[in-house]
């Protein structure tokens, strides 16, 4: 019991510890960077068991202030390939476990 | 009738092949022609040309070109490219519409059986039943009767009607008449006459079409959008290890801090949230091309100062030999920085290991208005835009390098502070600074041999302290200027305030070994002579430069340079060459191997007035020399070769000639 117990606090621990955001890879332009990272941010504590309405989120509101079409995935364990617009890929890690890639091609 | 034969088609070959140049040709030459037969058919025919016709070989004259006509469109272009989006590529587009219309006119005619045909003819007809109508009311009834007939005339009439309507033929043959014409226009079937609106208020109904602008089609296609793939896998453990990995590079930066004995502002995390915005360490494409854009901006100035470059390498004055002993400094290079003009170069020093690289201090001398300072790298590499820069609060005023550590600088700071650089580190901020008791006028010297770095200062309240461990001397005056001697470690020159130069030790901390009565005024500089062991030169307000024998009292030589000197230094190659400027812009070199009174070469060097050379320094390794100004302008000099001449080799037996000694 005992054990369980420290092991959840250790696992609380290293999420606190870890949940800042981390981008991995993005070659798009300071601000534009600052603030689709913050929006993933955002709909990922709000949707925190719903990967699938967070992403919803994040794309809606991308297509809206960046234009169309934006594509999203938010997952913990995936691998992709994925064909992108120059400029406008962000691939980031989040709360320790999640993984978030957003990137446009129309 | 041969010849003409073969004339004609020789024009007609000329019209083939000449185009319309030959149809002119044709016109003219068939006219020649005619004339040619008109006058005398006897006479030897001449083929007439006219000037400006195509003169073909026979064998070219008997060619046959055939021309086809084809149905393409010779203004179309053939060479369009497209992206296609199915294929993701640019590709040519083959099939061209051939058709161009030359004319488009938009037409109005209606075929006469089509609905709208129909509807117009029954409305014109019933306007056109109006007409008639209105204006004869009398004949209504015998048109109306007319058109009976008509009708009656058009079924197929019964004798009986024919016999009936005989008479009334004959009355209404007029209006029958008149009614025939209506009819000739009138639909078999009749409708109900429409009333045309009565002209009550006198106004007159007129429509007009406006100006139909003739429609024009225009198509475009914008270029696709840059597209690049990226692929990545990503699990629970992957994400872990990122994590760990940037926790830890957190934690050695905030270590690397913490070491340093300046503080520097920690960022500001984001406001409102525990989380910290890392950046990732390979984003910024700035950075990446800095290595390349640092390359191709030295070769943008190469290329721009290409000739100052050749003169530096190649040039020597030629006139040298002409001008007996005098010779000539020859400008190459001037430096200067925006942020620099309003301060005066303080110190210049020459970067031991690299010889293009020079480090200029600039700051103030005016003692009223003290601001900031600055440190610049330049290399003769690049003169537009130094290589590093250091800002500081108060004026530098002087600064050496390390003579074997040359990343490492040591300036020393009007407000007695003395701060080392180091050039390998990108921080804009000393590496150690440390105060002391104000100073008016510090020069650090590096020491060689010791392993830690010992930093000897010159401070004004007549105090030299050898830093960290504290060695100090006391001194009867504020010292403003000093050297070490070059062989002899312990033994080095305080040049001070009151025109004395003291000789000093390193190991006799309280007293000086020796003083020279040298000048009137403050002593700017001392320097001893790099090759005689024996010599040391000083220069001074007093508008003088004297060299000495250490071991006599009295100077050697004398100059009077008739302005105040700022700075002396000699040559790095001959024991004989020294170099002075002084503050009304000139630079003055001396060869005391050729002439001991005059100097060899006496030079405008700044030209702009109120602007005093402050400062001058010799490359160690090419005949070059920089001179700094009050302006912040370092000016770069070629020597010529007659400034240049290294001395006779004289044995050391012969060298025992005692120096002359003048007043």
């Amino acid at each position: 019991m005992e054990e369980t117990e420290e092991e959840k606090k250790d696992e609380a621990d290293y999420k606190r510890l870890h949940s800042f955001p981390l981008i991995r890879h993005s070659d798009m332009p300071e601000e534009m960077r600052i603030e689709t990272m913050e929006l993933c941010v955002t709909a990922c504590e709000k949707h925190a068991t719903n990967n699938e309405s967070a992403a919803k989120m994040i794309k809606e509101t991308m297509d809206k202030k960046f234009g169309s079409s934006w594509h999203v995935v938010i997952g913990e364990g995936f691998g992709f390939e994925i064909t992108h617009e120059v400029k406008n890929l962000l691939y980031m890690f989040f709360g320790g476990s999640l993984a978030v890639c957003v990137w446009k091609c129309s | 009738m041969p010849p003409k034969a073969a004339d004609k088609r020789r024009q007609g070959q000329g019209a083939s092949s000449g185009g319309k140049a030959g149809k002119a040709g044709k016109a003219k030459k068939r006219d020649e022609e005619t004339s040619e037969t008109g006058e005398d058919g006897l006479t030897a025919r001449a083929v007439v040309r006219s000037p400006d016709q195509l003169r073909l070989t026979e064998a070219e004259l008997k060619a046959e070109i055939t021309r086809t006509l084809t149905a393409d469109n010779p203004h179309i272009p053939r060479d369009i490219v497209r992206f296609s989006f199915i294929e993701r590529a640019y590709k040519l587009v083959d099939d061209m519409d051939q058709t161009t219309i030359h004319f488009t006119l938009n037409g109005y005619l209606i075929h006469k059986d089509s609905d709208e045909g129909r509807r117009q003819s029954i409305r014109s007809s019933t306007e056109a039943e109006q007409a008639p109508v209105e204006e004869k009311e009398a004949p209504v009834e015998a048109s109306a009767e007319a058109t009976e007939e008509a009708e009656t005339k058009d079924e197929e009439p019964t004798e009986e009607a024919e016999a009936a309507e005989e008479e009334e033929r004959e009355q209404a043959a007029e209006a029958a008449e008149e009614a025939k014409a209506a009819e000739a226009e009138e639909p078999p079937l009749p409708k109900q006459p429409e009333k045309k609106l009565a002209n009550q208020f006198n106004f007159i109904e007129r429509g007009s079409a406006t100006y139909q602008y003739p429609l024009r089609e225009k198509g475009l296609q914008t270029d696709p959008a840059p597209i690049e793939n990226f692929s990545d896998n990503v699990n629970q453990w992957c994400i872990y290890d990122a994590y760990m990995e940037e926790l830890e590079r957190i934690e050695k930066a905030k270590e690397k801090e913490k070491a340093k004995p300046v503080v520097v502002k920690k960022e500001e995390t984001h406001s409102g949230r525990k989380l910290s915005y890392v950046e990732p360490p390979h984003s910024d494409s700035l950075s990446k091309v800095a290595k390349a854009a640092k390359i191709a901006e030295r070769m943008v100035n190469l290329n721009t100062f290409d000739d100052i470059a050749q003169d530096f390498k190649y040039f020597e004055d030629a006139s040298d030999e002409f001008r007996g002993q005098e010779g000539t400094l020859l400008p190459l290079w001037k430096f200067q920085s925006e942020k620099t003009k309003k301060l005066a170069v303080t110190a210049i020093s020459w970067n031991p290991k690299y010889n293009d690289l020079f480090a200029v201090g600039y700051g103030s001398y005016d003692f009223m208005k003290q601001g900031h300072g600055m440190l610049l790298v330049y290399t003769l590499k690049n003169p537009s835009f130094p290589e590093y820069s250091f800002s500081s609060e108060s004026g530098i005023m002087c600064l050496d390098f390390h003579s074997e550590h040359s990343h490492l600088l040591a300036v020393g700071f009007y407000d007695g502070n003395v701060a080392i650089y180091n050039l390998k580190k990108a921080s804009s901020q000393p590496s150690y600074k440390s105060s002391a008791k104000s100073g008016k006028h510090t020069e650090p010297v590096w020491q060689n041999e010791l392993v830690h770095m010992d930093v000897i200062k010159l401070s004004a309240d007549g105090t030299t302290m050898q830093g960290p461990e504290g060695l100090q001397l006391q001194m009867l005056g504020s010292g403003t200027s000093f050297d070490f001697h070059k062989k002899i470690d312990y033994l080095f020159l305080v040049g001070t305030e009151e025109g004395k130069i003291y000789k000093c030790s390193k190991s006799y901390s309280n007293q000086f070994l020796d003083v020279f009565e040298a000048h009137h005024m403050a002593v700017d500089s001392v320097s001893w002579n790099p090759f005689h062991l024996k010599v040391f030169i000083s220069c001074s307000s007093d508008w003088t430069v004297k060299i000495w024998d250490h071991t006599i009292k009295t100077p050697m030589f004398v100059y009077d340079l008739s302005t105040a000197v700022g700075d002396v230094a000699w040559s790095p190659y001959s024991s004989t060459v020294f170099a002075a400027v002084t503050i009304d812009g000139q630079a003055h070199v001396f060869d005391l191997n050729i002439n001991k009174v005059e100097p060899l070469c006496t030079q405008l060097v700044v030209t702009r007035k109120k602007n005093k050379t402050t400062h001058i320094q010799f490359n160690p390794v090419h005949p070059i020399i920089v001179v700094g100004d009050e302006r912040g302008l370092i000016t770069c000099l070629k020597l010529s070769p007659n400034l240049r001449k290294m001395p006779r080799v004289i044995p050391p037996e012969a060298d025992q000639t005692p120096w002359v000694k003048r007043g």
